[in-house]
């Protein structure tokens, strides 16, 4: 009965990146050819010329149905280096002031030449919808979904990783925090997996981790010192304010306690283990500044190779 | 009209038979099977050679979405769906705009259904005004008007003590009130089952127990109250154990699954596709399995279509905010055909589950062909294979998780009370009608 | 069957006409892989002050819409002031000239230099462009179907190869 359906739209019949909406379905070597890319990427931006022609006479849609500057401003960033053309559209979603359908949008942006979208919605599939209905030449790079995924923000943290630890294979990775409604965390335990680390942990109280998380491959820990021991890598996710004083969690203070990462419960992890965040930071709900500003940190280095990455990512699904 | 049905298998679910033979219609019902009375003269001989002859199917829920939601569709469309899906009498719930709580909509509705000389249309009434929850409606006369029950449709009914006094007040009658068990709470938020499939997608989760909690109130209640109580749309494995333990107590209760749920399940989402987006929603695949075998031990008493039509701009949305439910009139046979031939029970057993069961949930006696029963009947072609596609379907609602698919089972003839309501064959000769 | 050339002599060769008009401040820009090469050498040949520039022409080329994206991109890195440089261009194999259209525009998003001129170990023909080299070490005609490849082995000796030419 499921025929076709799970059939993926991101790749072509060669095997050739079409649209980058979830790493789920990707192969690994695609995850490889977008890391290596985005090295080549990290040298240009450390050039003094910092632009490419590569996509010169492109034109690349900002379609953000959800707000965000940083995301935005990085994928502008990223489309400018590579000299094509930006426009940037941030589209109220207020379900009251319903007026264009997200289809309709979508076709009326189509007839308007845009080469691709880099699209962000409030609602899980709303990349893959639109994928399903552009036309044949147009590109879709999800920025973000709903809970669903966030598949650059996966990938510049994968290239962090290797660049800082060189190899995948013998990796524990640990994500910490609210993955219940992250797109961040599914985004990143795929790619983690399908990269091969040895193990990737979620740790968290019970009401932020689905109760199907296993699932995805991965260990579960509620107690935080427990799951940070021996780990190379600490990635914290940021906790929203919505979530506090409702019926998953009574305060940050008490969150900050036992899962805020602070400079003792970083020390069980190994010593030369790197911290990462995908930002905004919520300093002393998540993350002590001590160790957000430390020297495990590698908060800063992942906003550059985030350029880095999504050049990689826009420039080769253009040439495809 | 005196009718010939000539060659056809006859499956009886009633009588559990299944068999070559001719049928003879008259004045509203079979007159005879095998021999033809004496002095009858038809003035029409369909010929069912190679075709499946059977009682009119019966569906306990369908969506005609009038009043109020004519952009969605009409009962004109709807109508036509259901007889060429070969159901000779529907229920509809009460969920329209405004919801049927007061007499004159009911009457209005049963008036238009009537005048288009179609499939019966059975209408649910609203249990309380609104379907708030909150205050009771006058029962009693909207069942005058042509109520066979009462209902809350997918409306929550949060207050027990509302609905402990709904229960009272429809056994004061005999009525029988339907339900579809949902706690509000514990689904809110959700848009697909709270499972594997729901985590990985990040679609907010519905658990089984939102079913379970409110269906074990329900049942309590049932008990207490003496009600004769149908529950609507099980979808949890839990849910049909609760209901077997239920029967086993010698309650007073009946309950039925969607086609959809019999077949479907979380997986079918895949990457997001809204005409998976169904209330409830698509289930583990123990879930589903779990359905099949309440099918099979008679737990569930009855499958219905649970037809919804949706228009495009409600369905192509992101998943979580496209508008539930699909298409099933016509596909209520061939996959109930599907079910049978899955599961390996003979037809005249499977097709109970769409004849007789629903009828008897309707506290009706029928589904059979014997002489004397009304002559509501389908003649199909169980063989015939046709793709589910747009132009395929006569309901507007083209919501279906099959599109695309190919589907075994076509509907040729619909007869109701004694008249032929649907001809295949003319439909073709309407398409391939060249004009001078 | 053409015989090539070695390699090593048309380094001495094309050093020889590099010499002769060698300003001070003449500044090597090699192409990656073999301009690289080839730059290394003349550098250390014509004992010159500045460090040579490398250039990865990927990113320039005109033919992505074809083939697409490149792996394994090379940084370019050229450390001297562009502009108002007089910049000598090195390749190994000069063919359509379309590398070096790339090799140029890349350059000039540096700066704008007050010269460029182009010195290659192989000129084979086949020019698609109007571009000459300056400084040639020899040239070669080959079938299309071939194409003339720089080596270098472990001890940095340089040689040319004839190879069959893919896609």
């Amino acid at each position: 009965m499921v025929e076709g359906r799970n059939a993926d739209l991101q790749l072509s019949p060669e095997g050739k990146l079409k649209h980058l909406l979830t790493i789920e379905g990707l192969p690994a070597a695609v995850l490889l050819q977008i890391l290596d890319t985005a090295r080549s990427f990290v040298s240009v931006t450390q050039q003094e010329v910092k632009k490419v022609p590569l996509l010169r006479g492109k034109a690349i849609f900002n379609l953000f149905f959800e707000p965000s500057t940083r995301t935005r401003t990085t994928f502008e960033i990223a489309a400018k280096r590579l000299s094509a053309d930006v426009v940037n559209l941030n589209i109220a979603t207020s379900s009251q002031t319903k007026g264009e359908t997200l289809l309709d949008t979508v076709a009326n942006l189509t007839a308007m030449n845009a080469d691709m979208f880099i699209v962000r919605h409030a609602q899980s599939g709303a990349a893959h919808l639109i994928a399903r209905h552009v036309g044949p030449n147009i590109h879709v790079v999800n920025a973000g979904d709903g809970r669903h995924a966030h598949p650059t923000q996966a990938l510049l943290d994968a290239f962090t990783i290797r660049h800082y630890k060189g190899s995948f294979h013998e990796l524990r990775v640990a994500i910490v925090g609210d993955v219940l409604h992250s797109r961040v965390a599914r985004s990143e335990i795929q790619a983690l997996n399908v990269l091969g680390v040895k193990e990737v942990r979620v740790i968290g109280p019970r009401t932020l981790l689905p109760r199907h998380v296993q699932e995805l491959g991965v260990s579960v820990f509620h107690d935080a010192r427990a799951g940070l021991e021996g780990v190379d890598v600490v990635i914290m996710l940021r906790l929203q304010n919505e979530r506090m004083g409702g019926p998953l969690l009574p305060s940050a203070g008490e969150y900050f306690k036992y899962y805020g990462l602070t400079p003792d419960k970083l020390a069980l992890a190994k010593s030369d283990a790197i911290v990462m965040h995908p930002g905004p930071m919520n300093r002393g709900v998540e993350i002590d500044s001590a160790v957000a500003d430390g020297g495990q940190s590698v908060i800063l280095p992942q906003v550059t190779f985030g350029i880095a990455v999504r050049m990689a990512v826009m420039g080769i699904l253009a040439g495809n | 009209m005196q009718i010939h049905i000539k060659n056809g298998r006859l499956i009886d679910p009633a009588a559990g038979t299944d068999v070559v033979n001719d049928l003879f219609v008259a004045d509203r019902r079979i007159v005879a099977v095998g021999t033809a009375p004496h002095g009858f003269k038809p003035e029409r001989v369909i010929d069912a050679s190679h075709l499946i002859v059977c009682p009119g199917l019966v569906d306990l829920s369908a969506r005609l979405r009038e009043p109020g939601f004519e952009y969605k569709a009409t009962l004109e469309s709807e109508m036509q769906a259901a007889v060429a899906g070969g159901v000779t009498s529907l229920v509809c719930p009460p969920d329209t705009d405004p919801p049927l709580d007061e007499p004159g909509l009911v009457e209005m509705l049963k008036f238009r259904a009537r005048s288009l000389n179609q499939a019966r249309v059975l209408p649910l009434g609203a249990l309380t005004q609104g379907l708030k929850g909150e205050r009771l409606t006058e029962m009693a006369v909207l069942r005058d008007a042509g109520c066979i029950a009462f209902s809350q449709a997918d409306a929550p009914m949060s207050d027990k003590q509302v609905l402990m006094r709904a229960l009272e007040y429809a056994t004061t009658f005999g009525f029988a009130v339907w339900l579809r068990p949902e706690d509000a709470t514990l689904s809110r938020g959700g848009v697909a089952h709270d499972g594997e499939v729901a985590t990985r997608l990040g679609l907010g989760g519905i658990p089984a127990c939102a079913e379970t909690i409110a269906l074990s109130s329900i049942l309590i209640l049932a008990r207490e109250t003496g009600a004769r109580v149908h529950l609507c749309r099980l979808s949890t494995a839990e849910g049909v154990a609760m209901m077997r333990e239920a029967k086993r107590g010698e309650l007073q209760v009946s309950c039925d699954v969607s086609i959809h749920h019999v077949h479907l399940s979380e997986q079918d989402i895949g990457y997001f596709d809204p005409n998976c987006n169904l209330v409830p929603p698509l289930r583990s695949v123990q879930d589903r399995d779990a359905i099949r075998a309440g099918l099979a031990d008679g737990t569930i008493d009855a499958i219905c279509s649970d037809h919804t039509p949706v228009d495009e701009d409600a369905k192509q949305l992101p998943f979580g905010e496209a508008e539930p439910g699909a298409t099933g009139l016509e596909l209520l046979l061939p996959l109930t055909l599907r079910w049978a031939r899955e599961s390996g029970i003979a037809l005249p057993r499977a097709l109970r589950a769409v004849t007789t069961a629903p009828l008897r949930v309707l506290g009706q006696s029928g589904g059979s062909l014997a002489a004397g029963a009304p002559a509501d009947l389908t003649v199909f072609d169980p063989d015939a294979r046709w793709n589910v596609e747009p132009a395929a379907l006569n309901s507007q609602g083209k919501n279906t998780p099959l599109l695309g698919h190919e589907v075994q089972g076509k509907v040729r003839y619909t007869l109701v009370d004694g008249m032929v309501v649907f001809d295949a064959t003319l439909e073709k000769s309407a398409s391939h009608h060249h004009p001078f | 069957m053409t015989t090539l050339p070695d390699a090593e002599r048309l380094l001495n060769d094309l050093a020889e006409q590099i010499r002769r008009d060698a300003q001070p401040g003449t500044a090597l820009v090699g192409i990656y892989t073999g301009g690289v090469w080839v730059a290394e050498r003349l550098h250390d040949m014509l004992a010159l002050s500045s460090p040579i520039g490398t250039i990865d022409v990927s990113f320039w080329r005109d033919d992505y819409k074809k083939t697409g994206m490149r792996p394994g991109v090379k940084p370019s890195d050229i450390r001297f002031e562009v502009e108002g440089a007089d910049i000598i261009l090195v390749d190994d194999v000069l063919y359509t000239g379309r590398t070096i259209r790339a090799a140029m525009n890349e350059i000039f998003d540096y700066g704008r230099p007050t010269s460029i001129r182009l010195a290659a170990l192989v000129d084979r023909g086949g020019r698609q462009l109007p571009i000459c080299a300056q400084y040639i070490g020899a040239q070669i005609r080959v079938e299309a179907r071939q194409t003339i490849v720089l080596h270098r082995d472990q001890s940095g000796v340089l040689r040319l190869a004839l190879e069959a030419a893919d896609g």
